[in-house]
């Protein structure tokens, strides 16, 4: 997908880009943290039809509901296709004894039979995490398997 | 007393803006008809805070310039001109012609001629960048041509005011030629460190709290101001120059402290311009003042639409590029000024240029809103037209 990145000297950076479906859409970047959501008008590709203005925090939202929400969908999706398997978040707490310590560490397969298949860090997503990842405080651990396996997981992360 | 009249006309100042936010439009005619209310044979004479309100508009102009200055990176600066440099100098000629010729006209000799070229050229950048976030424009596809214009006739003004200053010092030939030299030196020596060694002024800058930082940042405008206007290069551009010395992250802190400051001195400024004029030179000058004005909005309007047009813009963004570029504001005021504190020129120049602003800078703004529902309902009918046409195709394969 081309985005388009066009200067606005003085105020930012203006990206926009085609959808599928024949729309343009893009947004303002404001040097002030500002952000302006735009469509621009079907007839007129000159024109902007709407110009939503968002503060920074409610940009992160927004982008936060737009990508954000499609790995929960994913993970719904799998717990669906297969009957019995569960999905679980596990934060890394503060005093965990893992933090600091590699996902090899835990040994969590071997001992709980459920398995660790991405790592939430800052708002990124790591995944399949190998046997040498090191945990952080604040890490969000996802992890698969059956109700006692990932429940035996958020103990072993807390507890060790 | 002084408090007392101070306290006045700044509360008064907040009530004048606020109401003219309330109807959405810039707050700096009423500042100005609020100075010509207080002035010379003005409804209520300030005397006690006339003396600050003249130093705090100079304060202003300087606060204003430089503000203007961190809002350009040295590196948008060159690539714009590289661009656009063909439509900045048609702006430059048509827009500058006006004023040149009503000054020649009025028979008010070539200094004259040089302050009105510059009266009716610059357009406010302030305003316009005001109207296009409140029409939500910013994402419109001539909207980066506008915004390019205005940095060239930013760095123009940078160029322009040295000169015009010097001229208005009213110094022999070879004084001003030496002043000149050292103006365009030393306009040449802050973009050379702007582009080579910003870091070593952000690096001096760089504070750990905000009462350091704003502490730094207004003393050194102030004395660079201050040295540029020693040297004869006007205090203003020292100013705008410190301004795009600065960038990145400092620059955006330095923004936020010192624009509540900019605010009040700017509106102080405004003011301080209206104090100068007598309102009832207002009226002779009237008549001049709408005619230059008309042909103000007829050149500006070419130049949008030629700008427009060369970036391969339809003709509705080509004529709302013409109305941005309208507003004539601050700058306008900034060159006044300085020839009317100079004495250097025809009297009658304060209360022209004063009357051409406030007319300006209410049908500019007034004019961009205009062009919208025009081109919506052509948007519409358009929309009509592809629709029936469709119709009326679907009908005949049918039937």
């Amino acid at each position: 997908m081309d985005v388009e990145r066009t200067a606005l000297p003085g105020i930012g950076l203006r990206y926009e880009f085609g959808t599928e479906r024949g729309r343009r859409m893009g947004v303002v970047t404001h040097r002030s943290g500002r952000r302006e959501l735009i469509v621009y008008d079907p007839d007129d590709p000159d024109s902007t039809s709407e110009c939503v203005v968002l503060s920074g925090e409610e940009a992160n939202v927004l982008a936060e509901l737009l990508g954000g929400a499609r790995i929960v969908e994913r993970l719904a999706e799998l717990e669906r296709q297969a009957d019995g398997l569960v999905s679980r978040q596990v934060r890394i707490h503060d005093g965990s004894p893992f933090d600091h310590r590699t996902l090899g560490d835990t040994q969590a397969r071997s001992r709980t039979g459920a398995s660790i298949v991405a790592v939430v860090r800052h708002g990124e997503v790591i995944a399949s995490p190998r046997p040498d990842f090191r945990f952080e405080t604040g890490d969000v651990v996802v992890v698969i398997g059956t109700e006692d396996g990932t429940n035996a997981v958020e103990s072993l992360l807390a507890n060790g | 007393m002084v408090l007392f009249e101070l306290g006045g006309v700044i509360l008064g100042l907040g009530v004048l803006s606020a109401v003219a936010g309330r109807f959405g439009i810039s707050p700096i005619p009423l500042y100005l008809l609020a100075g010509l209310g207080f002035g010379l044979g003005g409804v209520a004479p300030l005397d006690a805070a006339e003396g600050f309100i003249e130093v705090g508009g100079e304060i202003g102009v300087v606060l204003l310039l430089f503000v203007l200055g961190l809002e350009y990176t040295v590196g948008e600066l060159f690539g714009t001109m590289r661009k656009g440099a063909p439509v900045g100098v048609l702006d430059l000629v048509i827009n500058a012609a006006p004023g040149v010729g009503i000054a020649l006209l009025l028979g008010w000799g070539p200094v004259a001629a040089m302050v009105m070229g510059g009266v009716t050229y610059v357009t406010s950048s302030g305003v316009t960048a005001k109207v296009l976030g409140d029409l939500g424009w910013l994402g419109n596809r001539e909207t980066p041509t506008v915004l390019s214009i205005l940095v060239m006739e930013d760095l123009a003004m940078a160029l322009y005011l040295p000169i015009v200053t010097t001229l208005l010092a009213g110094l022999a030939l070879a004084q001003a030629s030496l002043g000149l030299a050292i103006a365009a030196a030393a306009v040449t020596v802050a973009l050379l460190i702007a582009a080579k060694f910003g870091g070593i002024v952000e690096a001096f800058l760089r504070s750990p709290s905000n009462e350091i930082l704003v502490l730094k940042v207004l003393g050194l405008v102030l004395l660079i101001a201050g040295l540029a206007e020693h040297v004869h290069v006007s205090a203003a551009v020292g100013a705008f120059l410190v301004g795009i010395t600065l960038s990145g992250e400092l620059a955006h802190s330095a923004r936020e402290l010192i624009a509540p400051l900019k605010d009040v001195f700017a509106a102080i400024f405004f003011v301080a311009f209206g104090l100068q004029t007598d309102p009832e030179t207002l009226p002779p000058v009237l008549g001049i003042a709408v005619a230059l004005a008309v042909v103000g909005i007829a050149t500006k309007m070419t130049t949008g639409w030629v700008a427009a047009r060369r970036a391969g813009v339809g003709s509705t963004g080509a004529l709302r590029a013409g109305t941005l570029l309208i507003p004539r504001g601050e700058f306008s005021i900034v060159i006044a000024g300085l020839a009317v504190t100079s004495k250097m020129v025809d009297p009658k120049l304060g209360p022209l240029v004063a009357a051409y602003v406030l007319v300006l800078i209410v049908l500019g703004p007034l004019l961009s809103r205009l062009v919208e529902p025009v081109a919506k309902g052509r948007r519409r009918r358009k929309r009509k037209a592809a629709a029936k046409q469709r119709q009326d195709s679907l009908a005949e394969s049918i039937g």
